[in-house]
C-alpha cells in the first residue's frame, strides 16, 4: 500500500524557550495509508488540530518531518502543498459567488478557462450544489455553505484532503446525512481524507482507520473496531464510547483469567490480555451493551450477580440502567423497551446482572 | 395627553426629531443657504456684499473682462482647479499606500496593543496643524533636516530646491490627512476573518494573491471610505499650499481663503466654495451608488 502522508517525530511547540512555551504535539509519528478515510480524533487541545494545520502548511513544525507521497514538505508554504483544507466555519470568500469561490484554486493554479469551468461544474455537481453557482455564500444555509467548502477544496483535486471539524457547525440530522455523503464522497473521488473530529460516533462511522489523541500525543491508532472493542489504555477506553470501569487488584491468575478484586470483597474475572501480574493495580473495563439484564432468578451468562437499579435514563431505542452491585460497585447497562413500550424494569427492582468474562477487559492503570 | 401634541404616531415622531433638525439647520443648512445666496450678489469693497443679485461671480470662474469690455475665456482658475483635484489625487494615492500597510500592521497586533497604535495615529491631532505643516518647512526647507546633512557630506553640492513646489504641497497634504486613510482602513481591517487568508494560501494563493484577490477587495469599503475622508479636505486645504507652497501655487482652498480675507471679493469666494461642494457631492454621490451596488450584488448578510 502506497503511503500517502508520513508523519515522522514531529514536535509542535508554541513559544518555544519562554515561559509561555506550551507543547502541542510530542514527538507523533502516524503514517497514513493512499486512499484511506484516516481521522484525527480527540478532546479538544489533544493537539489534532495543531496536526493537521501542520499537514496544510499553517504553522511550522519545531521538529520533526512531514512526506506527502515521498516529498518533504514541512519547510514549504501552505501554498506550495498540493493539499487541500475544509475548514471548521467554511472560510468561503464573501465578495465572490459560489462558482468563483470553487473556482479559486483553480485559478491559482492557472488551469486553462473551459476547464476551469467545467471543472467548477462537475465539483458543484457533485455536492448537488449546481444550480447555486451564482449565489453568495451568504445567501446559503449552513449545510450548503459547508457542501460549496468541500467543492472548493476538492476542485484542484488535492493529493490529500484535510478536514478541520467540518460538520460541528451543522445541525444532528444534517450531521448524520452529511456523514454518509462524506464517507461517498471519499470512495468516489478516491482522494485521501484526514479528517479531524472530537466527536467518536463520527469517527467510528465513517474512518477506515483512528488515531486516538490526548495531550499531544497519539494514543492508539486502529479500525473503528479495534479502538472500540481494544482499546490499549483507559483514556481510548474512556473516551470511545459509555463505559464501566471497576478498579482493583490482581489476586490471581491463569492464562484464560485473570481474577481481581473489586471494592472490598468482590471478585470479578476477566479474559487475560496478558502482561499482567498477580498485585499489578487494574481497571477492568466492560461496554454497557455487554451487560445483559434479566429477571431476578435467571442465570444464564458465565458471569451472573444481583444487583438493584439505582437509577435509569431513558434514550427513546433504549434505556440506561444504573445498577447497584453492592460493596459500592455500580454498573451502567442498557437494556431496550419492551413491545408495549415500557420498560423491563424500574427504579429499585432487584435483578440479574448477565456478562461474559471475554467482554470484561483488563487495562492498566 | 397633552392637547398640543400631534396626535398621529408619526407626527409625534418628527416632534421628536426636533433637536435633530435645529442642530442641522444652525449648523448647517443656514451656512450654506448664506453661501449660497452670497455667490449670487455683488461684492462690497470693504468686504461683505452689496443686495443686488449677479451672476458675475459665476462668470468669472471662467471668463474675464478684457480690455475692450468683452467676455473672454480665462483658464487661470480652471488650472487652479484643475491642479487642485491633480494635487487632492496624489496626495490621496500617497495616503493610500502609506496607510493601507499602517492600518494592515496595526490589525496585525495582539488585540491589546491595537488601541495604544491608533491612539498614536491620532496624536497628531492634538496639535494645531499650522504648526504641523511649518515642522515640515524645516524638514524640507533650504538648510533644513534633509538638505544639511546631505550638504555636509558633499552628496548633494546646492538645496534640492524642494520647498515651494508641487511635491511639496502633497507632502503636507498626505501629511496632514494620513490617520484619515488609516482608521477607515483599519476599521474595516479589523472585521476581517484572517482564517479566509489561510483559504486563500491553501487554496495555491500566494503572498500578493492573498492580498489582491482577498483582503483589498474585502477592505474596499474602508479603501473608499479613507479616500473619501482625504480627497474632500484636501480639495479644500490652504494652510499647505499657504505655507508649503510658497502661496504662489494656488490650490481651491487657499484662492477661497484669499478671497474672503484679502481680496474681499465675497461672492466670489462664494461660488467658489458652491463649486468646491458640489465637486465633494458628485464624488459622495458616487460612493453611495457604488455603496448600493456592491450591497445588491453581494446579498443580504
Amino acid at each position: 500500500m502506497t503511503t500517502a502522508i508520513d508523519i515522522r517525530n514531529v514536535n509542535k511547540t508554541y513559544n518555544p524557550g519562554t515561559n509561555a512555551a506550551v507543547t502541542a504535539l510530542d514527538n507523533v509519528s502516524v503514517t497514513i495509508a493512499d486512499n484511506e478515510f484516516f481521522t484525527l480524533l480527540g478532546p479538544s487541545g489533544c493537539g489534532k488540530t495543531t496536526l493537521l494545520r501542520l499537514i496544510a502548511g499553517f504553522e511550522q513544525v519545531t521538529g520533526g518531518e512531514i512526506m506527502l507521497y515521498d516529498d518533504e514538505i514541512e519547510n514549504l508554504e501552505p501554498n506550495q502543498r498540493p493539499v487541500n483544507t475544509v475548514f471548521q466555519h467554511y472560510a468561503l470568500f464573501p465578495h465572490m459567488t459560489v462558482g468563483k469561490n470553487v473556482a479559486f484554486g483553480l485559478e491559482r493554479l492557472k488551469k486553462p478557462a473551459d476547464e476551469i469551468e467545467a471543472t467548477v461544474e462537475r465539483m458543484l455537481n457533485l455536492v448537488k450544489m449546481g444550480h447555486l453557482a451564482d449565489r453568495r455564500p451568504s445567501q446559503l444555509s449552513g449545510g450548503q455553505q459547508q457542501r460549496v467548502a468541500l467543492a472548493r477544496a476538492l476542485a484542484p483535486s488535492p493529493k490529500v484532503l484535510l478536514l478541520d471539524e467540518p460538520l460541528s457547525a451543522l445541525d444532528l440530522k444534517l450531521r448524520q446525512a452529511m456523514r454518509e455523503e462524506l464517507k461517498q464522497l471519499q470512495k468516489d473521488t478516491g482522494i485521501t481524507f484526514v479528517f479531524v473530529t472530537h466527536d467518536q460516533e463520527e469517527a467510528l462511522a465513517m474512518s477506515d482507520r483512528i488515531a486516538v489523541m490526548s495531550e499531544g500525543e497519539i494514543q492508539q491508532i486502529g479500525g473503528p473496531t479495534d479502538i472500540y472493542e481494544h482499546p490499549i489504555n483507559r483514556f481510548v477506553a474512556d473516551f470511545i464510547g459509555d463505559t464501566n470501569f471497576l478498579d482493583g487488584e490482581i489476586v490471581n491468575l491463569n492464562d484464560d483469567l485473570v481474577t481481581c478484586k473489586i471494592g472490598s470483597n468482590s471478585v470479578y474475572e476477566a479474559a487475560n490480555s496478558g502482561g499482567h501480574q498477580v498485585g499489578d493495580q487494574v481497571s477492568l473495563f466492560i461496554r454497557p451493551e455487554k451487560i445483559t439484564l434479566s429477571a431476578p432468578d435467571q442465570n444464564s451468562t458465565d458471569d451472573s450477580r444481583p444487583g438493584k437499579v439505582a437509577n435509569i435514563v431513558y434514550l427513546g431505542n433504549q434505556a440506561a440502567y444504573t445498577v447497584d452491585m453492592g460493596d459500592g460497585i455500580e454498573l451502567v447497562a442498557q437494556a431496550r423497551p419492551r413491545e408495549d413500550g415500557n420498560l423491563p424494569f424500574a427504579v429499585g427492582d432487584s435483578l440479574t446482572v448477565g456478562f461474559s468474562t471475554r467482554a470484561l477487559r483488563v487495562l492498566a492503570q | 395627553m397633552n392637547a398640543w401634541l400631534p396626535r398621529s404616531a408619526a407626527g409625534r415622531r418628527w416632534l421628536g426629531l426636533t433637536p435633530a433638525w435645529v442642530v442641522i439647520g444652525i449648523f448647517m443648512l443656514i451656512p450654506m443657504v448664506i453661501m449660497g445666496v452670497f455667490s449670487f450678489l455683488e461684492p462690497n469693497p470693504y468686504g461683505g456684499v452689496k443686495p443686488v443679485v449677479s451672476f458675475d461671480a459665476y462668470v468669472k470662474l471662467f471668463f474675464e473682462y478684457d480690455l475692450e469690455d468683452n467676455l473672454v475665456f480665462n483658464p487661470g482658475y480652471l488650472n487652479i482647479i484643475l491642479r487642485s483635484f491633480e494635487l487632492s489625487i496624489g496626495a490621496t494615492v500617497l495616503c493610500l499606500i502609506f496607510g493601507f500597510p499602517v492600518a494592515y500592521f496595526i490589525t496585525l497586533q495582539p488585540e491589546n496593543k491595537r488601541n495604544l497604535y491608533i491612539y498614536l495615529i491620532t496624536i497628531p491631532f492634538w496639535t494645531n496643524l499650522l504648526i504641523r505643516t511649518f515642522a515640515w518647512i524645516i524638514i524640507l526647507g533650504r538648510g533644513g533636516v534633509i538638505e544639511t546633512p546631505l550638504l555636509a557630506a558633499g552628496i548633494i553640492e546646492d538645496s534640492l530646491r524642494m520647498m515651494y513646489t508641487d511635491g511639496a504641497i502633497a507632502i503636507g497634504l498626505t501629511y496632514s490627512y494620513l490617520p484619515l486613510m488609516v482608521l477607515p482602513i483599519y476599521a474595516s481591517l479589523e472585521k476581517l476573518d484572517f482564517r479566509l487568508l489561510e483559504a486563500a494560501s491553501d487554496l495555491y494563493a500566494n503572498r500578493w494573491q492573498v492580498m489582491t484577490k482577498v483582503v483589498i477587495p474585502l477592505c474596499k469599503p474602508g479603501i473608499i471610505a479613507g479616500c473619501i475622508l482625504v480627497f474632500i479636505p484636501c480639495l479644500g486645504a490652504f494652510i499647505a499650499p499657504n505655507l508649503l507652497g510658497g502661496g504662489k501655487k494656488l490650490m481651491l482652498g487657499s484662492l477661497v481663503q484669499f478671497q474672503f480675507a484679502f481680496a474681499r471679493n465675497w461672492p466670489f469666494g462664494s461660488a467658489l466654495s458652491m463649486l468646491l461642494l458640489s465637486a465633494v457631492v458628485i464624488v459622495l454621490i458616487y460612493y453611495a451608488r457604488s455603496a448600493r451596488k456592491r450591497a445588491m450584488t453581494e446579498g443580504t448578510a
